[in-house]
């Protein structure tokens, strides 16, 4: 190992001599580098489809796309309008309703408008049956004509708490889409001309507010979010960059320099995102933060080196050449472990996960290379100026730290492991909450929007396509009885606000083919005469209206949708549980059926990207860890660094738990994440650790004090610019970012807090006997 | 050249065929009215018609499922009113015997009576809606119904190869109320007259559907098309209707096309 490092040294020397004499080529060919990366960010595209969260093979979505497949796709805008006055059903606003209900036609992919204007109203007249445009000519009706529709539309099942309020103040218009999929301006273009749309219609009538939520204005949002982000975070970025840059290196030249090497891999990472296609998503979005964030970290080390060796006399030249020669292993290895952290984010189920991995691994790399080439070249060509100083020594607090912990180690180790499995134990406390609506802050139109109309109405269907078990068996009595329990039922339930199902239309033509008597509004107790039925009222339904999303192909299956109000991930699994256990008591097994929506799929996202995630995650500690002991020459420290790598992300957990409690989906990504960022400390105190142990012959106790004089400072400000890197991914609008990144700056700080503390009494546990006698001493080093 | 019902109209329930009504467009573009016409001429004089066919349904997903039904057509003569239909369904079984009866209008919805055997009554469907689909199909009522020369304006296009023929490519736009369509393109070739195939643009001008017509087969002087295939393509469903051999002058009159009749068919 020991002539490993020598090679390792004098190899650094070599390029980087190399590099200083070629430093003007060198500088050209990063250029060339970033310029030829930058254009294969052309092949960047920004995702505006909830889809892109699963991968192809997630159970739930496959499902999804079947039941698509079967009725109609379920993109939609939904327009939620209030009107000031409090009453829906005046001139004006049923004016607007119904010219938006005609205009909403020209969005584009609109295949369905469903609203209170053209509901198919149905009236049976002696042997005559009527159906027509609930409200046709608002201009025409007078007060007894809007009173009667108004009372027709509040007693009308399909409409009641869909798409008008009981006390029909608020009133909606669901405008249903399909896209062709061939383009990712198809959800932009759309969504402007709803929002156009919207404009227009409250231009024409003032004195309504009116809101846009729905599938494809969440789509649109993503790409929104990702791309805000982008233009507020990415600034941000750079402004603590240089801050953190000047503060620690107090160099101009070493702040443009580090400037220079985090844009080369912010350009390379997202070069390499766009040779391999990525859509990007708001998580991906985060990946020029991150790269920034672990790349600034290479330059200060690097360049903190170098200042060092010219305060102790050295020469410019020399002291990079010294800078390298000590940094380079250190600076390699930590790389190499945040690079596998963020590779293991591939085993994720969710792509976006895939492509902020991927990028950030490159930009990495992009890092580690420019940081060993562009940085010294750059370096060499800024002046440097740096003062020699006599007093370069160490000692101060860092040493009273050392001295301290190495005093009261077993209470340190006691306390340690105390706080520790208190914090584990409060992990299970934390609930996963996916609620898709919630991952966008309020500043992100589509949250607002959301927020204010999940006041009215719910926003989140859960869809049955419930099988009759035969060909034409929807008309089947038996059956029909059976799908008007299950809606009763499910009307019961907490948290749904609405249920749409066949039997209510049933119901209704039941009663207006026989001469509109309530007494036959029931469900009709003959197969035939429900399928005739059918018949007669498809053959009197207007264009986009039909029954088709409602029925299959050959009337095997209906759909039932319950809407659900604002619910949690918890909320809904408790309801998805007692559906399944009521379908399964009360159909027979041909008739059950599953629930599926976008509303389940991110329910289980979490589930699904914990489970797949456990197994990556499991890979990068392995590999990790092997990298580790090659690392440090020693399994046995190799294993023991499992503890600080391991503890803090445990920890992180507990402290989120206490403190937060709630967390999205990416709570799944974060221990690989920040295990290849907090393994760069234990790296870093145990390389020194052992070169103290082997070069110098210390006791454990000498070279624990030795970590903390030559590296103690160096973690302090490496974690303060982590975690600043970090928290600046807290400001983003796309709450699964802010969880990720608040999670990493608790585990990355926490990390600190173990290595100098746990770790080094950890140290001295292990090698009691020897060491004792050297322990409380002052330092011989 | 009103009083014969387009090819189409007379073939699923041909609902409509109007005489009376719109005037004939302006000269502006004579080119595709002639061509319309020419087509329209060359079905004239069939008196009446019967023939059974299977109305074929796939859906995005690759399901598919068939219906059977027959239909009888009574041309009229009189410009002044429309076709008489009778659209009797066979299966699934459970809507056996259901038979839809129409009058056809130019101006005001069609007069349409079904019968349900279950209900054992007739029932007047009052309804404007004539853009909906047909029976769950891809076909809208209009489709198999409104392809009387006076209901569309006509504009010519181009000329291009389809299959064995050189077609014209005439745009028609709907001129009566309650359509789906902003337009439609018609193929008809220059050899028989006959449409060969038609798309069909949504209310937004995005194109909609594509109707094809094979297997044409000539009885007398009248064509007829044993194949209609309608593709959606914004949703990806389709419908074939497989016609099989029609029978013409089945000697029919008004008689046999009133309410009446519909409880007596089976």
């Amino acid at each position: 190992m020991a002539q490993l490092r020598l090679k390792l040294d004098s190899f650094a020397v070599a390029l980087t001599r190399g590099v200083i004499a070629w430093r003007f080529l060198v500088l050209l060919g990063c250029l060339v580098a970033m310029l030829v990366a930058g254009l294969g960010a052309g092949g960047l595209s920004i995702a505006n489809n909830y889809r892109v969260f699963f991968s192809a093979e997630n159970p739930e979505l496959v499902a999804f796309e079947r039941f698509q497949a079967t009725y109609t796709k379920n993109d939609n805008i939904l327009f939620v309008i209030e009107p000031e006055d409090g009453t829906v059903f005046d001139q004006d606003t049923l004016a607007m309703v119904h010219a938006l209900t005609e205009a909403a036609w020209q969005i584009p992919f609109t295949i369905r408008v469903d609203s209170i204007t053209n509901f198919q109203a149905t009236e049976g007249i002696e042997d005559d049956l009527i159906v027509e445009d609930l409200v046709h000519d608002p201009a025409a009706l007078d007060a007894a004509g809007m009173a009667r529709r108004q009372a027709i539309a509040l007693a009308e099942p399909l409409l009641r708490d869909q798409l008008l309020t009981p006390d029909a103040s608020v009133t909606a218009v669901n405008v249903v889409l399909q896209y062709p999929e061939l383009d990712l301006a198809e959800v932009p273009t759309a969504t402007a001309a709803a929002r156009a749309l919207r404009d227009r219609m409250l231009e024409a009538h003032p004195g309504h507010t009116i809101r846009l939520t729905g599938v494809s204005m969440l789509n649109n949002a993503f790409s929104e979010s990702g791309q805000g982000d982008m233009a507020s975070l990415v600034p941000l970025m750079y402004l603590v960059v240089l801050v953190a840059a000047f503060v620690a290196l107090r160099s101009f030249s070493g702040t443009v320099a580090t400037l220079a090497v985090i844009t080369g891999s912010v350009v390379v990472g997202m070069g390499a995102g766009g040779l391999m296609g990525v859509q990007l998503t708001p998580i991906s979005f985060s990946a020029p933060t991150v790269i920034m964030t672990l790349a600034v970290a290479d330059s200060i080390h690097i360049l903190l080196g170098m200042r060092s060796a010219m305060q102790r006399g050295m020469a410019k030249h020399d002291a990079l050449v010294e800078a390298m020669r000590v940094n380079f292993l250190a600076v390699s290895i930590t790389s190499l472990t945040t690079i596998v952290g963020f590779l293991a984010l591939n085993f994720s189920d969710a792509p976006p996960f895939w492509h902020l991995g991927n990028i950030t691994a490159v930009g990495i790399a992009a890092a580690w290379a420019f940081s060993i080439t562009l940085l010294p070249a750059l370096m060499s060509v800024l002046p440097v100026r740096v003062a020699v100083r006599a007093d370069v020594g160490q000692g101060g607090w860092m040493r009273a730290l050392a001295d301290w912990v190495i005093a009261w180690r077993r209470s340190v180790l006691a306390g340690s492991l105390i706080v520790t499995a208190l914090l584990v134990a409060a992990i299970p406390t934390i609930s996963f909450n996916d609620q898709w609506v919630k991952y966008f802050h309020p500043v992100i139109d589509f949250r607002s929007d959301s927020d204010a109309a999940a006041e009215h109405f719910g926003l989140y269907p859960i869809e049955f396509s419930v099988p009759a078990g035969e060909v034409g068996g929807v008309s089947d009595p038996a059956f029909l009885q059976r799908l008007d329990q299950f809606t009763a039922w499910l009307r019961q339930q907490p948290n749904v606000t609405h249920v749409y199902a066949l039997t209510d239309i049933m119901k209704r033509l039941n009663k207006n083919l026989h001469g509109d008597d309530p007494a036959y509004y029931r469900l009709p107790d003959d197969r035939e005469l429900s399928a005739q039925y059918l018949l007669l009222y498809e053959l009197s339904l207007p264009y986009g209206l039909d029954l088709n999303d409602r029925i299959n192909l050959d009337k095997s299956a209906t759909r039932v949708t319950a809407t659900l109000g604002p619910v949690t991930t918890r909320e809904t699994k408790a309801f998805l549980a007692a559906t399944e256990a009521f379908v399964a008591e009360t159909f027979p097994p041909v008739q059950q059926t599953k629930a599926t929506s976008p509303q389940v799929m991110f329910t289980y996202i979490t589930d699904r990207n914990v489970q797949s995630m456990i197994l990556g995650t499991s890979i990068a500690i392995a590999a990790i860890s092997l990298i580790m002991v090659g690392a440090l020459g020693s399994l046995r420290l190799g294993l023991l660094s499992l503890v600080p790598n391991g503890l803090p992300i445990l920890a992180t957990f507990g402290v989120w738990a206490l403190l937060v409690g709630e967390v999205g989906f990416s709570i799944a990504t974060v221990a690989s994440i920040s295990l290849g960022i907090i393994v760069d400390d234990t790296v870093h105190f145990l390389t020194k650790y052992q070169r103290a142990r082997r070069e110098r012959d210390c006791s454990p106790e000498d070279a624990i004090r030795y970590a903390f004089d030559t590296v103690g400072v160096a973690l302090i400000a490496n974690t303060a610019i982590l975690a600043a890197g970090f928290l600046v991914l807290t400001y983003s609008s796309f709450k699964l970012n802010v969880d990720l990144g608040l999670m990493t700056v608790i585990a990355i700080v926490l990390a600190l807090i173990i290595d100098f503390l746990l770790l080094p009494a950890l140290l001295m546990l292990g090698r009691r006997g020897p060491a004792e006698a050297g322990a409380g001493s002052p330092a011989a080093a | 050249m009103t009083t014969a019902t387009a090819r189409l109209a007379l073939t699923i329930p041909a609902l409509l065929a109007v005489a009376l009504g719109l005037p004939a467009p302006a000269a502006a573009d004579d080119r595709g009215f002639e061509i319309a016409a020419r087509s329209d001429r060359s079905d004239v004089g069939f008196g009446d018609s019967r023939v059974s066919l299977e109305m074929v349904l796939t859906n995005a997903a690759g399901d598919s499922t068939t219906r059977a039904l027959e239909i009888t057509t009574l041309e009229r003569e009189s410009e002044e009113v429309g076709d008489k239909s009778l659209v009797l369904f066979s299966s699934p079984r459970d809507i056996d015997g259901t038979a839809l009866l129409s009058h056809a209008k130019i101006l005001d919805p069609d007069d349409q009576w079904l019968f349900l055997p279950a209900l054992k009554r007739t029932k007047r469907i009052s309804s404007s809606n004539k853009s909906g689909p047909f029976v769950g199909s891809e076909f809208a009522f209009e489709d198999i119904t409104a392809q009387e020369l006076n209901k569309f304006s006509y504009t010519w296009v181009r000329e291009e190869a389809c299959g064995d023929f050189t077609c014209d490519v005439v745009e028609r736009t709907p001129l009566y109320e309650g359509s789906g369509y902003t337009k439609q393109l018609a193929w008809y070739d220059q050899t028989h007259f006959q449409v060969r195939q038609i798309e069909y643009y949504d209310r937004r001008g995005s194109l909609l559907k594509t109707q094809t017509f094979e297997d044409y087969r000539q009885y007398g002087t009248v064509w007829r098309s044993h194949l209609f295939t309608m593709v959606n393509h914004q949703t990806g469903k389709a419908t074939d209707l497989r016609f099989g051999d029609y029978r013409f002058d089945v000697g029919l009159d008004d008689g046999d096309f009133v309410k009446g009749v519909l409880r007596r068919l089976n």
